[in-house]
């Protein structure tokens, strides 16, 4: 299929688009290959004469650096921490919820759902400095607690499991009923099988968002054994200028963005269809 | 058990419970059925409702790190709007929203109409435009830094080489935000042409078909049927980028500090210094009330935007 029609032949056109889409990309990976070839040289080198990046000779020691002196690994790890929490806790409370609202009534049940819709437009910087004070009143900065909790109270997996329940025909649920299954038998062993395409969009979503967060970490974790990964690399840019440790501080970046790459390629056919489905919203 | 048997049961003991037997009383409205809705609705009012409601109190308040103070009614909203500050870091959010949203916008669909095709090159480049979307904001600032920086930059390095001075992009007041513009536009270009595809993917093929038997070219099918397709989308784009940017933060704070002479402070980075270096939090809670505002009216546009109908998806 052409770009804008249906011809199945390759035009001179087609592969001018393509052509200049490929141009376009090497354009924006420029920056990137000059950072990993930054993490590849020697620092004195490096200030010597910055266009010793285009030759060698070329070290892995920057990397073996890392593996010595940095706080990145328990930043790693406290990343996988928050995000793999959040993401299981989002999943757990956002799947009981959906199959409540779209399969259960109780009472208020359209005024609740409401509610928690427009909580979609709250924007994280409205709550932030009370939720700042909260902790701050429960004595709980600096903890995971303080890192994972926040991240449970997102609306938007809510919305996207309802869609889903919805979306299941209501035949599997009456056969089940008939059978005297329990509500939660039912919800256990018959409905969220049926969902799981819909746990890995949204487990994916809320994984790379949690990841990533900056603002939220940036003020509740004060010490540095409790910075997230995203913190973390932060603090250690403030001595960027003097460059003494350039390459090792490219060496930290590229070894930082590792993992979640490595989780996007693995994931990404769920990230797009995370993406068209908040499309609908 | 048979059908018929599980289903005497189950009418049985409806009956038992006094309840009329029947359909209906399955979904009658019953408190208990509450609980799968009661572990996030615990979640959702104590750390996203009532903060909500605790950040307007508090904008109320001349409130510090130690108290709440004294009631001051609009006092702190009077102070924001006689602080030059604050109006210019409204201007410079609207300034950014200006400089980042078309091109994202009009970027994403080009990529979006050039890489809607089943080849496996096409795929390989939409995988490649999403990639930078899930780096974190520290790494892509870090990358952006490294090559807007002086002296070790990838820019003046490329300048060098013809015995040139680069623009500064991290210093100079009139680029400062147009650095920052380039940097965000090259980290969140992936969502755009996502969306862009997901709509050009509903679009049905039969239209395509004729055209192609109207001989219609590349262009007329482009701009006869493509876009008045996804007028809509389009529009959702724009209103959601408008969101997203608006709220502009990690890239000013961690690329230049918001400087020089707060030429790039936006306005969730005045909340943060205001609450969380100066704690006068009374203060930033009064800004981050506006900045509500402000992303609210844009919400509202987008969901009736998306409530109207006519688009082809």
């Amino acid at each position: 299929m052409s770009s804008f029609g249906l011809s199945k032949k390759n035009t001179l056109g087609d592969r001018l688009i393509i052509g200049s889409v490929i141009v376009l990309a090497l354009v924006m990976i420029a920056p990137v290959i000059w950072v990993i070839g930054l993490s590849l040289k020697d620092n004195s080198e490096l200030m010597a004469n910055m266009n010793s990046v285009f030759h060698g000779p070329y070290t892995l020691a920057n990397y073996f650096h890392i593996f010595g002196s940095s706080s990145v690994f328990r930043w790693v790890l406290n990343s996988v921490i928050v995000s793999g929490s959040v993401t299981i806790g989002i999943l757990v409370l956002t799947s009981l919820a959906g199959y409540g609202f779209a399969r259960l009534n109780f009472p208020f049940r359209n005024t609740i759902f409401i509610i928690v819709l427009l909580g979609l437009a709250i924007p994280e910087q409205a709550v932030l400095i009370a939720r700042h004070q909260i902790f701050s009143e429960i004595g709980l900065h600096n903890t995971y607690y303080a890192l994972i909790l926040p991240g449970l109270s997102a609306p938007f997996g809510v919305f996207l499991m309802t869609q889903f329940f919805r979306a299941i025909p209501k035949e599997y649920d009456e056969a089940a009923l008939l059978d005297n299954a329990s509500r939660f038998k039912i919800f256990w062993k018959v409905l969220l099988p049926l969902t799981l395409p819909a746990q890995a969009t949204l487990g994916i979503f809320t994984f790379l968002l949690a990841w990533n967060d900056y603002f939220w970490p940036l003020i509740t974790a004060t010490r540095k054994e409790m910075y997230t990964l995203t913190v973390g690399i932060a603090s250690s840019q403030t001595n960027f200028a003097q460059s003494e440790g350039l390459g090792f501080l490219m060496a930290q970046a590229v070894f930082a963005s590792a993992p979640i790459l490595i989780v996007y390629l693995f994931f990404q056919k769920y990230i797009v269809t995370a993406v068209s489905g908040s499309a609908e919203k | 058990m048979s059908d018929a048997q599980s289903t005497r049961a189950a009418l049985a003991r409806n009956e038992r419970k006094g309840l009329k037997t029947g359909t209906a009383n399955i979904n009658a409205p019953r408190w208990r059925n509450a609980l799968f809705i009661a572990p996030y609705m615990v979640f959702f009012v104590t750390l996203l409702v009532l903060p909500m409601l605790w950040n307007i109190w508090l904008s109320l308040h001349r409130a510090d790190a130690f108290s709440i103070g004294r009631f001051i009614g609009i006092g702190n909203y009077d102070r924001l709007l006689n602080d030059a500050i604050f109006l210019k870091a409204v201007w410079n959010t609207f300034y950014f929203v200006l400089l980042s949203v078309p091109p994202l916008a009009l970027i994403g669909l080009g990529l979006a109409l050039a890489l809607n095709r089943q080849t496996r090159t096409a795929a390989a480049l939409r995988t490649f435009y999403f990639s930078s979307s899930v780096l974190s904001v520290t790494i892509v600032t870090l990358i952006w830094r490294i090559v807007f920086i002086g002296q070790f930059g990838l820019l003046a390095t490329i300048y060098g080489w013809f015995d040139a001075t680069p623009p500064a992009f991290l210093s100079d007041p009139d680029l400062v935000m147009i650095g920052i513009a380039i940097a965000t536009v090259w980290w969140c270009i992936g969502l755009p042409m996502m969306l862009y595809l997901s709509a050009l993917q509903q679009i049905p093929k039969e239209i395509y078909e004729a055209a192609a038997l109207d001989n219609a070219g590349r262009w007329r099918t482009l701009r006869y049927i493509t876009l008045p397709s996804i007028k809509r989308t389009v529009i959702l784009v724009v209103i959601i980028q408008i969101v997203m940017q608006f709220q502009l933060f990690g890239q000013a704070k961690l690329m230049t500090n918001g400087g020089p002479n707060n030429e790039s402070l936006p306005i969730v980075f005045y909340i943060y210094q205001m609450a969380f270096t100066r704690w006068d939090i009374g203060l930033g809670a009064a800004a981050s009330e506006v900045l509500f505002v402000m992303i609210l009216i844009a919400a509202m546009v987008q969901f009736m935007v998306s409530r109207k109908k006519g688009d082809a998806q």
